[in-house]
Order: structure tokens, then sequence, then C-alpha cells
């Protein structure tokens, strides 16, 4: 198959299955904590819901309001098409790299938050400010690790990361280890998960990315949803491309090696997600002014990985 | 391809130095003891590795001593003055956490940069994780530094000769069996004296902050 065809193919896989994998993180959640869990396509059910319902705007909403779900959604697609997810050949990715990701990833932060203030709400500002700052702590340390890994694989872009890390010989490394126990906590704080944020509180004094997102409605709301799954995804699938990166398909595989990979990223997802879920099960959430050390711990953890590969090579 | 032996010990290694972070953060002194004995393994896991894989005998004295000494004997002894002494919790310490953190980083890079040069020279099996046990050392030294309880500034105290042992072992594949078992010896007295020490100290002053030792005069 030629590589604009996986290429398409791969961002269109990744937008169809994001939410159905935060139904399935919903659904683990839901039965760690005992309770009877919602159909794994609730997200896709609530989607639709809030597409065909009336779209309601504040009354000074500006057009960076109106615009930002689109950019919001935009930004995380486009993130999709450079994170490998069943190949590594992407034509899109030598285009921009793994840092270019993360300035993608901080410009929808940065328009979001910007919205939020927008309306001019007491919620609105008060978690956008949340929001800058977990982000700020938290972006330093995913750019450690993506440095460790690039150290490790001399290159920046994610896909020859994901090649040469599954092309090794097996051996056992610390760096990646500390690498990955950091990302696991970046991924956590980035998505507003439960050690520093609860996805599923609204109407709390506590929470960071519902405050951001109270005042959209109906398809922009969707569009915001969405973005959020995505990027949920987006990172489990760096994560796979740093840690876990056997299963991909090789440039110029045929159509039965991309099942194949497809099968075995659904595979990987759905532990990934029964892993996340038992994380937020066993965590208390954090105090808000908790957040920094927790994000501080995360970056340590980084540059420790990177430092242990500089002195031991491993 | 490194060998097998070689990439346990810089497993080990890096546990160590985890370890030591752990212990920097850490406020309670129930845990830190925890944290404590687990540095005990990692250090008894490197230098077992380090004995079968470079055959000197001694060392496998030297991995029993530290798997008796530090993961059993002193962190029992500790436990029963934390339980003795009614204190679990150590106070905030002098720096705040993050801030602590990024000093014990800043110290980690100097400490490999300053084994960069000693190591090169060296052609042991471990001579890579010499920076380490110096990170390891300057770590607890830190620890001792930030905090104001008697019993933690011990734990680091301990943490710290930890670090030297990892030195030697990685440096010089160990110190003489001798030289060790009077280390050893000292340190279990010292730990001893200092536990008289802090009924003392708590006698006195009525807490075990060592803030109250540096006025030595005598109030009229």
């Amino acid at each position: 198959m030629s590589a604009a065809l996986v290429q398409v193919l791969a961002v269109m896989l990744a937008i169809a299955l994001a939410p159905l994998f935060l139904g399935w993180v919903n659904c683990c959640r839901a039965w760690l904590s005992n309770r009877s869990a919602p159909p794994l396509a609730q997200p896709y059910r609530a989607l639709r819901k809030l597409f065909g319902k009336e779209l309601v705007l504040a009354e000074h909403a500006s057009t960076l309001f109106r615009r930002t779900p689109y950019l919001l959604f935009g930004a995380m697609a486009t993130a999709a098409a450079i994170v490998p997810t069943v190949g590594t050949d992407l034509p899109f990715a030598r285009a921009a790299d793994a840092i270019a990701l993360v300035g993608l990833f901080a410009a929808a932060r940065v328009s979001i938050s910007l919205a939020a203030m927008d309306v001019g709400t007491a919620f609105g500002s008060l978690g956008a400010r949340r929001e800058m700052m977990v982000g700020f702590l938290a972006e330093p340390a995913l750019l450690m690790v993506i440095f460790t890994a690039s150290m490790i694989a001399g290159s920046t872009a994610l896909p020859t990361i994901a090649e040469t890390i599954a092309g090794r010989e097996l051996a056992i490394t610390p760096s990646l280890a500390f690498a990955g126990v950091a990302f696991v906590m970046v991924l956590l704080a980035e998505n507003a998960r439960i050690p520093i944020d609860n996805p599923s509180t609204h109407l709390e004094l506590t929470m960071i990315h519902e405050a951001m997102v109270l005042e959209y409605s109906g398809r922009h709301l969707a569009l915001v949803e969405w973005a959020a799954a995505l990027k949920l995804f987006n990172y489990a699938c760096i994560g796979f491309a740093l840690f876990l990166p056997w299963g991909l398909a090789p440039a110029g595989a045929g159509a039965g090696a991309l099942l194949l990979a497809a099968a075995w990223l659904v595979a990987k997802l759905a532990l990934v997600g029964a892993g996340l879920a038992l994380i937020e099960t066993l965590s208390a959430k954090l105090r808000i002014f908790r957040a920094p050390e927790f994000l501080v711990t995360a970056f340590l953890l980084a540059v420790l990985g990177l430092l242990v590969h500089l002195l031991l090579g491993s | 391809m490194t060998p097998l032996s070689t990439q346990l010990i810089h497993l080990c290694a890096a546990l160590l130095l985890l370890l030591s972070f752990a212990m920097l953060s850490q406020r309670r002194v129930a845990a830190l003891v925890l944290l404590f004995a687990w540095q005990g393994v990692a250090l008894f896991g490197a230098t077992l590795v380090v004995a079968v894989g470079t055959g000197q005998g001694h060392l496998y004295g030297s991995a029993a001593m530290t798997l008796l000494l530090k993961v059993i004997v002193l962190p029992t002894v500790l436990h029963r003055l934390i339980v003795r002494l009614g204190v679990r919790w150590d106070t905030e310490p002098l720096i705040n956490t993050p801030a602590t953190m990024l000093v014990g980083l800043a110290l980690v890079v100097f400490s490999f940069g300053l084994a960069q040069p000693i190591s090169a020279l060296a052609s042991t099996l471990t001579r890579s994780t010499l920076g380490i046990a110096i990170a390891v050392v300057m770590l607890s030294f830190l620890m001792m530094i930030t905090r104001r309880k008697a019993l933690s500034q011990v734990i680091g105290f301990l943490a710290m000769e930890n670090g030297l042992f990892f030195a030697a072992t990685s440096a010089t594949y160990g110190m003489p069996m001798v030289v060790e078992l009077g280390i050893a010896l000292d340190v279990l007295v010292g730990v001893l004296i200092l536990g008289v020490f802090f009924f003392q100290i708590r006698d006195q002053f009525d807490s075990l902050d060592l803030h109250h030792l540096e006025r030595l005069k005598e109030e009229r």
C-alpha cells in the first residue's frame, strides 16, 4: 500500500478509535469500583447526542471562542498523523518530529485556555490558569522523556524511534524505565486524569479541564470532547512508540500486515486502558498545590533517565 | 551487546539512585527506614552480581554482611527506636520538596561529571557506576543538611555509608575484608550510641529537633 494511503488510514483509525478507548477506560474504572459499567460505545452516543443539539453561545463570545473547538480537533488530528499507530511509514512525520508534536499540544492548550477566558466567567479563567500551571510543569518533563528515547534511537522522529527501539536486542534499560514512569505521570496530568484532575466531576471547585469547557455546548462541546479523547489516544500511542514499539507494520507493508498491526494496537490499548483505570482507582486526587510536586517528580525521573543513559550508556 | 552481569549492575545502580531520591522526598520517618532497607537490598544485589561476575571471593562476604546489617539489623534497630521515641512524622524539611529535588538533580549532574574522568581510566567491570555511587553520597549529604530531626539525619548518614560502600565496590571491587568488617562494626555501634543520644536529647529538650543544639551556652 502506498505511504499516503497508510497515512490517511492511520488518522481515520485514530479519530474513530479514540472515543472507544475512552469508553474502555470508563468501563474498567466502573468495574474496578464495583459499579455496573456504561456500554462501551457510550462516548459515541454522547457525541451523536451533542452533534444533534442546538448550539448556544454566550452573548460576548468572540470569534476565538467559536473557532477554538475546530482548532483543537484539528491539532489533535494532526498529532495523530505524526504518531505511529499502525505503520511506521508516515510521510507526514518527516515534516514534524516529536518536539513539534509537543509544540502542537502546547498550541492546543493555549487556544483552549484563551477560549475559556474569552467568555469571562469565573470558572473559565480559573480552569485556564490551572491548566496553564499544570501544562508548564508537564511540558519539560514530556520533552525530557522524548529526549531520553531520542538519544537511544539517535533521532527525534517518532516512527524512527519506534523502529530503532523495536529492532534492538532485548536488554535491561534503566533509563527507559525511568522515562516510562515519568511518561505515565505526564500522561495522567496532561489528560486530566485522577491524581491531578477528575474527568468525571462537574461543578466542583477542584476541576481543571471541565471548568474550561463549561461554556461550550452542542457541536462545539462534541468537538472539544472528541479532541480530549483523541489527545488521550495520542498520548497512549506516543507511549507505545517510545516504550512498547512492537507490532508496528514496517514501510511498504501490505494490507494483511496493517490489519495485524491494528490488532496489536487494539490489544495494547486494551491493556493500557485497564492499567490506566487501575492507577486512577488506586490513587486519590491530589490537592492542586501538590500538583507541582507530582510533576517535579515526573521531571526528575525523566532527567534521571537521561543522565543514567549518558553515564551508563544503557 | 553488554553482558547480563553489567546490565544487572546498571539496574541495581539505577535503583540505588532512585531510592536516594525517594528518601530525599520522603517526610515520614517510618517510610524512610523502609526505603533505607530497600537501598540495602539494592546494594546487596549489586555486590552479589559483582561477586558472581568477577569471581572475587571476599565480595560474597561483603554481600552477606550487607544483607545482614543493612537490610535486617539496622532497619530493625531504627524501627524500634521510632516506636520507643514515638516519632512517626518528621517536620517540614528546611527547603520545600521540589526545590530539594532540583538541588539533588544538580548534585547528580556534578557527581556524574566528577566521575567521568576517573571511570575513563578504570578497567573494572563496574567503572561506569562510580558516578552513581558519588551521587548517592552527595544526595545523602543533602538529606542530612535539609533535615532538622536527629533520626532522619542519622538515616542520611547511614545512606551515605551505603554510597561509600558502593563506590568502593565499583571502583576497586570492594575494600579488604578486615576494613569492611571494621566499618560494619563502626556503623552498628554508631547507630546504637546515637540511639542512646536520641533519648538524652529528647529528655533535655523535649524534642528531637537538632536546632536546639545550636546554642551551646547555658542560659542564665
